[in-house]
Order: structure tokens, then C-alpha cells, then sequence
């Protein structure tokens, strides 16, 4: 099946099925899978009055939206009315949003209806949820395992099919991780794609919203809906001039792709059992009649020292904010405003937000500012440079999603090795290019993704390619 | 350049309004070494005429019209957040 998202709105516009039975199942769903803690909350009352309403307007004839009566999962760093929204960090615990994110109005507005809110790293900030104030996720692939973060919560319930679809943020990695460790499809739009109004800010020039969904057909569609751009946030970049999602079956082929291989991400520091199903992947591109190229990208591999300068730089600022005055955890034992400030910080950021904003700092203070921030912003220059002449050759890039497939809780308690586990995927973000994980099959019962990269703006390339994986598989 | 020392975190704890304990500052001044360090890998870059990208979609100034947009939200909801408030005011503790 090229959609699991379609069959559920053709049902409910057809009057086959309301969406409060499809609302229900999926709430039932959650509740039999609370074991791998996917969710941090659900958002039942909001989603059965929306179901009602959806099912009223059927009745009326009137015209409810593309996605009429689809349940789907928010991460919990997406303002949402009805639950609270913690990104899973102690300091926002109880928090209401008073407003939603752009991207939950249009999907509301075409008839989707969320049903709960994912578990992530606290604010994002890491590969495997171990990071989350509430907990970790399990993998639902093998529950000693780590389902990849920051958006473990949503790639999970996906691959558990809580919902259908479940939206993600990705400033490293966040989403294609998570779908590769747990063998289902990360989309991460180009930088700017997708309105990121009313989401929590991590790293703001690599911030992308995006999806995690059984199929890419499926991607597409949640696209079509969310892209565009945003009066609320003036980031967000010109349309491009047609829809992603196909409806065609997946059994038609595509026009030939000329397709790097980027040969830094094929080295012997990627799992031999991975870079062999990512080069069966490839194989298939070729017998498809594509043609398949090494390509040598020499400042991919400086991508992860740029990004552990530049995004906690950003992190540092972005967290700022958290200061016990207006919203959030206040420290009760304050009795001057400055020890609010740290009282609060000290005692509602985890280890790794604290990590994160300290290095931040670090790198912008004055002394070191031109040493280590500017020198990375310069050196993601040369990276961006290497992409763009690429793909005057190219028309996607190739490699794995992440150098292994899933690692056990606990593994890598040590930062750096963690931050290492963002290798393969921090690239695009810095340069702001679209790509996506597709399962590429599986070591010993564990997934592993295969990456595809676009160049900027051009999300089609990535998106046509992705489908391609599945027509070929 | 990963010399960090023990007053270096300190002083970037209290930049970053934080209140670490001796033990803390240990902690993180052994993790920033090591971050530091691989970071390092950069010093090797030949940046010489190079600008640095702070973004990638290359807008510039995008404008909308300077015109009070209701956003549907009260102030009464707005506040609702807020740890302690007053005669719709937050409230916050003495400054010294």
C-alpha cells in the first residue's frame, strides 16, 4: 500500500466510517502501547469534539479537507490547546499553550485530528530520547533498544501505527535518525519549507519541521498541507509550483536520476551490515536504470564540529527564555529575581540542555567568538559550496541515514559519542537541504535507513527518488 | 585551544544564569574539554576570503504591513502561565 493516510479520509468523507471511530481506535492503540512511553500526554477531549464536529459536517455535505477525520501524533515541542506542551523538559511541565503552531491549524483546517503528543530529548537536544524528563522511548523494533531522537516518540508511535502520520522537528537529525532506528520514513523538508511558528526553538538556522509516516506517498500528502509559506514566520521560502503527493501507484517508474554517492559517508566508520544494504539499495537505483556515481564531499566531514559550534551557539540564545517569570517551572525557593533565574535554569534544565547552553555561550563569548563561532559559520560555507556544485552534476545525493542501526540504552553515555551518532545527518541541516530516511532493511531485526538528499528548494527530487526505494524494493 | 579551566566554566555558568556545584563544574569542565577537542578539527580550515553562512534561504528583510493582528488570545490566558501575577501583572521577586 503506497498510503495508510488516504484509505482513513476516503472512509470518512465516503460516510464509510466516522472519525470518531478511527479517533477512537487510534486513542485504544495508544493506551495498548503505553509500555514504550511514545507519548507524553494525550489530547482525547480536543480530539473527540473535532471528530464530532468532522463527522457533523459529513453529514451536512459539507467539504471537511483532505485529510477528513485522519488521527495523527504531534511531538510534544508543537503548541497545542488541548494538553500541555513540555518538550519534554521538567522546566515546561504544565505549561498551556494559548495559541497552536501553524502547521497544527492547516492540518486541523484540512481535517486531521491530533490525538496525543510524542515524547522527545528535552528540547530536542539528542539521538535517543534518553534525554526526555519523562522517561525514554522503547524501540518498538527491540524495547533494549533506543528508538533514535530527538523524535523517538514520534517515529515510534508510527511504527507501532498509533496514527498514520506524526510530526517531527529535525535540526540534526532529529527526524531521519528516529526513522531509521525505527524502520519507518523521516521526511525533513529544505530549511524553511515549513512554518515553524508555534514550535519550541532549538537551533533556529536549522530548525525544519517535518514528518514520520509509513510510506512516502504518505509524506508527501502531509506536505501538501503544511508547506507554504508563513506571515508568522518569516523564514518560510516560496512554494514550489506543485503538489507532492502523486496518488499514482508505485509500480510507474521514474525518468533516470543521475545519483551520488557520498563517499565520506560510505567509510569504514559505517557498520559493514548497513553500508551492505545501503549499497543493495543502490544496486536497485542502477538495475532500475539510474546511474549510480561515488562522489567525494571532503567538508561533510567537518559538518559535526561546525554543527556543535554553531547549534548550541544558537541554543544558548533560544533558551534564554526559560527564566521562571513568565511561563514554566519558577524555583519556589527564590527570594531575589537573579536567584529565580538560576534557581529555576539550574534546576529545570537537564544535564545535556545545560551542556548545551554552556557551550553556546562558550563559543560566542568574547575571546572566543572569531576562534570557534565564526570560524564554524565560515567552514559551513565551504560546505555549502560543496552541495551546491554537486548537484550541478547530481540530481540527489546518497548515503546512510546514520552509521549503524540502533544502539542499546545506555550505550553511549559519554556526550561526544552520542553527538557522533549525528554524523550522517547534520549536513543537510546546515545547508538547509531536504532528505529523508527510507528503511533500507534490516541487521539482525533492526532497521537501518537509507539517506537521500536534495539540493536546496527541491524537495520533489528527494521526495520522487524516496518512492522510488519503495517501487524497487 | 580546549584548555578549559575550572574559572573558564564557571564564568560561562554564570553568563548562562546557572548555579553549579563544585562537583558540577568538574563534571562539565572534563566534557567541554573533550567537545572542545573535537571541535578543534576546524582550526585546520583555510577560511581566508571565506563569509560565513548565518542563513540559507537568502531572504532578506521579509515585511508585512505594521498593523495590530488579534491573535484570539486574552491577557487573561497569556497569564495564565505565569508563576505568580498581580492585579494582571506578572509578579516577580525583589531585584536586590
Amino acid at each position: 500500500m503506497n498510503s495508510y493516510i488516504l484509505p482513513i479520509a476516503n472512509a470518512v468523507k465516503g460516510g464509510q466510517k466516522t472519525a470518531a471511530a478511527f479517533v477512537e481506535e487510534a486513542l485504544s492503540r495508544a493506551e495498548a502501547a503505553k509500555e514504550y512511553n511514545t507519548l507524553i500526554s494525550l489530547t482525547a477531549e480536543r480530539a473527540r469534539a473535532r471528530a464530532k464536529e468532522v463527522d457533523v459536517a459529513i453529514k451536512k455535505g459539507e467539504d471537511v479537507g483532505a485529510l477528513a477525520g485522519v488521527p495523527f501524533i504531534a511531538k510534544d515541542n508543537f503548541l497545542t490547546f488541548d494538553g500541555e506542551t513540555t518538550a519534554a523538559s521538567n522546566i515546561l511541565k504544565g505549561f498551556k499553550a494559548p495559541y497552536q503552531g501553524t502547521v497544527i491549524e492547516r492540518l486541523e483546517a484540512a481535517g486531521a485530528i491530533c490525538i496525543g503528543k510524542a515524547n522527545l530529548d528535552a528540547f530536542a537536544h539528542g539521538s535517543s530520547t534518553e534525554n526526555s524528563d519523562f522517561g525514554p522511548t522503547l524501540n518498538p523494533r527491540g524495547k533494549d533498544y533506543v528508538p533514535g531522537g530527538s523524535s523517538g516518540g514520534s517515529a515510534a508511535s508510527v511504527a507501532l501505527d498509533i496514527a498514520p502520520f506524526a510530526l517531527g522537528t529535525d535540526t540534526g537529525g532529529s527526524i531521519r535518525l528516529p526513522a531509521s532506528y525505527c524502520g519507518v520514513v523521516g521526511y525533513k523538508p529544505s530549511y524553511g519549507r515549513v512554518s515553524r511558528f508555534g514550535v519550541v526553538a532549538m537551533a533556529s538556522s536549522t530548525d525544519v519541521v517535518g514528518t514520520l509516516t509509513r510510506t512516502v506517498e504518505d509524506a508527501a500528502v502531509v506536505l501538501d498541507i503544511i508547506a507554504g509559506r508563513d506571515e508568522r514566520d518569516a523564514t518560510t521560502i516560496e512554494p514550489e509550483p506543485h503538489s507532492y503527493a502523486t496518488g499514482a501507484s508505485k509500480k510507474e517508474p521514474i525518468a533516470k536520476r543521475k545519483i551520488g554517492v557520498i563517499k565520506e559517508f560510505m567509510s569504514d566508520h559505517v557498520e559493514a551490515e548497513t553500508r551492505k544494504l545501503i549499497e543493495k539499495k543502490l544496486d536497485a537505483f542502477r538495475q532500475a536504470g539510474h546511474t549510480v556515481e561515488e562522489v567525494s564531499l571532503p567538508a561533510t566531514e567537518l559538518s559535526l564540529a561546525i554543527y556543535y559550534v554553531v547549534v548550541p551557539a544558537e541554543v544558548s540564545s533560544n533558551l534564554a527564555r526559560y527564566d521562571g517569570v513568565r511561563y514554566g517551572f519558577s524555583d519556589p525557593a527564590a527570594t531575589t529575581l537573579s536567584e529565580t533565574y538560576e534557581g529555576t535554569r539550574s534546576n529545570g534544565f537537564n544535564d545535556e540542555n545545560i551542556r548545551r547552553v554552556m557551550i553556546g555561550n562558550y563559543v560566542l563569548s568574547s575571546g572566543y567568538y572569531d576562534a570557534y563561532y565564526r570560524r564554524a559559520q565560515t567552514a559551513r560555507t565551504l560546505l555549502v559550496e560543496e552541495f551546491k556544485k554537486a548537484y550541478e552534476t547530481y540530481d540527489v545525493l546518497v548515503g546512510p541515514s546514520a552509521p549503524g542501526t540502533a544502539f542499546r540504552f545506555g550505550e553511549k553515555s559519554d556526550p561526544l559519542t552520542m553527538y557522533l551518532t549525528d554524523v550522517m545527518t547534520v549536513s543537510a541541516s546546515l545547508a538547509g537541504l531536504p532528505a529523508v530516511s527510507v528503511p533500507a532493511g534490516d541487521v539482525q531485526g533492526m532497521p537501518a535507513g537509507l539517506q537521500i538528499i536534495g539540493a536546496y528548494g527541491n524537495d520533489q527530487a528527494v521526495l520522487e527518488l524516496a518512492r522510488e526505494t519503495e517501487r524497487t524494493a | 585551544m580546549a584548555d578549559i579551566s575550572i574559572d573558564d566554566v564557571k564564568k560561562v555558568a554564570r553568563l548562562s544564569g546557572l548555579q553549579l556545584s563544585d562537583a558540577e563544574l568538574k563534571k562539565y569542565k572534563a566534557q567541554f574539554a573533550e567537545i572542545l577537542g573535537y571541535i578543534d578539527r576546524l582550526e585546520a580550515v583555510d577560511t581566508k576570503d571565506i563569509e560565513p553562512t548565518y542563513q540559507v534561504t537568502g531572504l532578506h528583510n521579509v515585511m508585512r504591513d505594521d498593523e495590530i493582528i488579534d491573535y484570539g488570545v486574552t491577557q487573561a490566558e497569556l497569564l495564565q502561565n505565569a508563576p505568580d501575577t498581580d492585579g494582571g501583572q506578572i509578579k516577580v521577586k525583589r531585584v536586590l
